[in-house]
């Protein structure tokens, strides 16, 4: 606390330091790279499926990010877009369209669309009503992939073969699926943090304080929220493509509320608003869901009220306790 | 005299039965500082929040460098050069004093929504937004949060985000609300270094400031003008002093 004066006088004839905030996303990332490794030496494979899927979960935390932790867009529909991601990429795997190339551009427009249009029409409200009607278009989504019953209906439909990338089959691997996830990642942290660092990104991270100021000053904020809804939606797609790959199953749970709630919890966990919190978030819930269900069955009893503890005390969730434990900047 | 830039003909809004706006017609000539005063609760920022587009009016016209504005919103008017400051200071509080005016130089650029610049480290918004806090006297403050700003400071920060449109016309709502007296007289100072660069509209308390800055005062009570002109014949007016100056003299 005696630092804050000290950081802002420092802060007053110097632009803070964009080093500094560079740090924990290059470890991260690092870490993740390496990762690989420890089933080399010795740990259980088990655990590289179960980073995997952690990394798959983090696209799209980290794609919720954009829109609630910058945005200050609580969406409870996220899972909608996962979901679609991967029922397109199960339905035309079926239907013997198994190259990314194809499935990929595919999801980005479903998701673009369906964005789009039930973004326009969430945008139009605030607060506890967004939420609702994320919620609403998102158990929409749900229903409709239940009614599917060509594609299994409420059953979900089981995959026999992968995605194939270019004519080879990078995800039949185990090392390669993961460093595919692992790239898709990169690239879409690089992307998201372009966005948030960019214009476009100044706009929505000054609407999220002050929509009014941002509106009096000239910008259409429903515009710029519904192109960030939109983008973040299809970036969850993508997340939603590696998922129907990992699980070689795609089934109507998949877009669930809880669904969406998970991913809220995810971000909320490593800390809203600085996009590799959600990786982190994402990593850890997993981790710890896996590691309690070993446990006991009912682990979701204790899981609930240990994030909402762990997020009250830490504010800005691991992220921010990172921060405090990390060195002072300035 | 020139073609007034802002024009309100017969402007009218009522809060169910409350007429808060009843009938208010006034012009800002360009560069003419145009006094808004009255009494609490007179609805002067309501009249503010109708100028700048927040509000509709159920009646009447806004005219706006020659063209009805009335349909317009709050965007589309900044966009045509219409900015304003809050009587309840509104800026950015996480983003730097610098970021704040470059978010409003970014509203005019060529492109004010890409994806693929910087924006922070974008000398195109940053030269014209330094510019703006040197006239406000914040230069020194650029990389501060305008949350952690004082409140005198965070006053010149709003007109400078105002500045950084470059504006045609500039909607003061009681700039100088809230602060004391030594930051009051720079703020005062500042806004008569602004005067004839800009058409002002100005809603303040401070008499002295009024009289002090004014080409024109109007007077408004109950949502009507009572009285509009030079300052010298409006304070002289005993309507005036009836409604307003009398309680403020004692
Ligand atoms: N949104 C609103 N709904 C109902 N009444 C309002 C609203 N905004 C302002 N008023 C009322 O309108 C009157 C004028 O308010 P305002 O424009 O803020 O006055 P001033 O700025 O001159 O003090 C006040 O009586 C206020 O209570
Ligand atoms: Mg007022």
């Amino acid at each position: 606390m005696s630092s804050a004066t000290t950081t802002s006088e420092v802060s007053s004839v110097a632009p803070p330091r964009e080093r500094a905030k560079l740090l924990l996303p290059a470890i991260l990332f690092l870490l993740l790279a390496l990762a690989p490794l420890a089933v080399t030496i010795g740990m259980p494979a088990g655990w590289l499926a179960l980073l995997t899927r952690a990394l798959i979960f983090a696209i799209a935390a980290l794609s919720l990010d954009l829109i609630l932790g910058v945005g200050g867009l609580v969406s409870f529909g996220h899972a909608a877009f996962l979901g679609i991601g991967a029922y397109v990429t199960g339905i035309m795997i079926t239907e013997g369209r198994s190259e990314a190339l194809v499935i990929l551009p595919v999801i980005l427009g479903v998701c673009a669309l369906f964005g789009a249009i039930t973004g326009a029409v969430c945008l139009r409200t605030r607060g506890v009503a967004f939420i609702m009607i994320t919620l609403a278009f998102g158990q929409m989504v749900y229903f409709l992939a239940q009614a599917l019953s060509a594609y299994g209906g409420d059953d979900g439909l089981t995959l026999y073969e992968k995605s194939t990338l270019l004519g080879f089959n990078p995800f039949a691997n185990r090392t390669s699926f993961y460093y595919s996830v692992l790239i898709a990642l990169a690239g879409a942290y690089l992307l998201v943090r372009g966005f948030v660092a960019s214009r476009f990104g100044r706009v929505l991270r000054a609407a999220r304080e002050n929509p009014v100021r941002v509106s009096v000053t000239g910008f259409d904020v429903t515009k710029v929220r519904l192109v960030a809804y939109v983008i973040s939606g299809m970036l969850a797609g993508l997340s939603g493509f590696f998922l129907a790959n990992h699980t070689e199953f795609v089934s109507p749970a998949f877009m669930s509320w809880q669904r969406s709630g998970e991913l809220i919890f995810m971000a909320v966990l490593g800390g809203v608003g600085s996009l590799h919190g959600a990786i982190i978030g994402a990593i850890a819930y997993l981790i710890a869901e896996d590691a309690l269900s070993h446990l006991t069955e009912h682990w979701r009893v204790i899981f609930g009220p240990m994030i909402i503890l762990f997020v009250l005390f830490t504010r800005g969730g691991i992220v921010g306790m990172l921060r405090k434990l990390g060195p002072r900047h300035g | 005299m020139a073609e007034p830039v802002l024009i309100l003909d017969g402007v009218r809004k009522s809060f169910g039965a409350l007429k808060v706006t009843d009938g208010v017609s006034l012009a800002v000539a360009p560069g003419e500082l145009h006094a808004l005063i009255g009494p609490n609760g007179a609805g002067k920022t309501t009249l503010v929040h109708q100028i700048s587009g927040m509000l509709t009016p159920d009646d009447g016209t806004i005219r706006f460098r020659g063209q009805d504005v009335t349909a317009f919103n709050a965007e589309k008017r900044a966009r045509h050069g219409l900015a304003r400051t809050f009587q309840i200071t509104s800026t950015i509080a996480s983003l730097s004093a610098l970021e704040n005016v470059a978010l409003g130089v970014q509203a005019k650029a060529s492109h004010p929504l890409s994806f693929f610049r910087n924006a922070a480290s974008d000398e195109r918004l940053n030269r014209p937004a330094r510019a703006a806090l040197d006239a406000v006297g914040l230069s020194e403050r650029a990389h501060v949060p305008a949350g952690s700003l004082s409140h005198g400071e965070k006053r010149a920060l709003e007109i400078a985000m105002a500045l950084a449109l470059e504006p045609a016309a500039i909607l003061l709502d009681e700039p100088l609300a809230g602060v004391g007296k030594e930051e009051g007289e720079r703020l005062i100072a500042l806004l008569k270094s602004l005067k004839g660069r800009y058409a002002m509209l100005l809603v303040e308390h401070d008499m002295e400031a009024v009289f002090a800055l004014a080409d024109t005062v109007s007077v408004l009570v109950y949502g009507r003008v009572i009285a509009s002109g030079d300052p010298a014949v409006v304070r002289a007016d005993p309507a005036v002093r009836e409604a307003y100056l009398g309680e403020e003299g004692g």
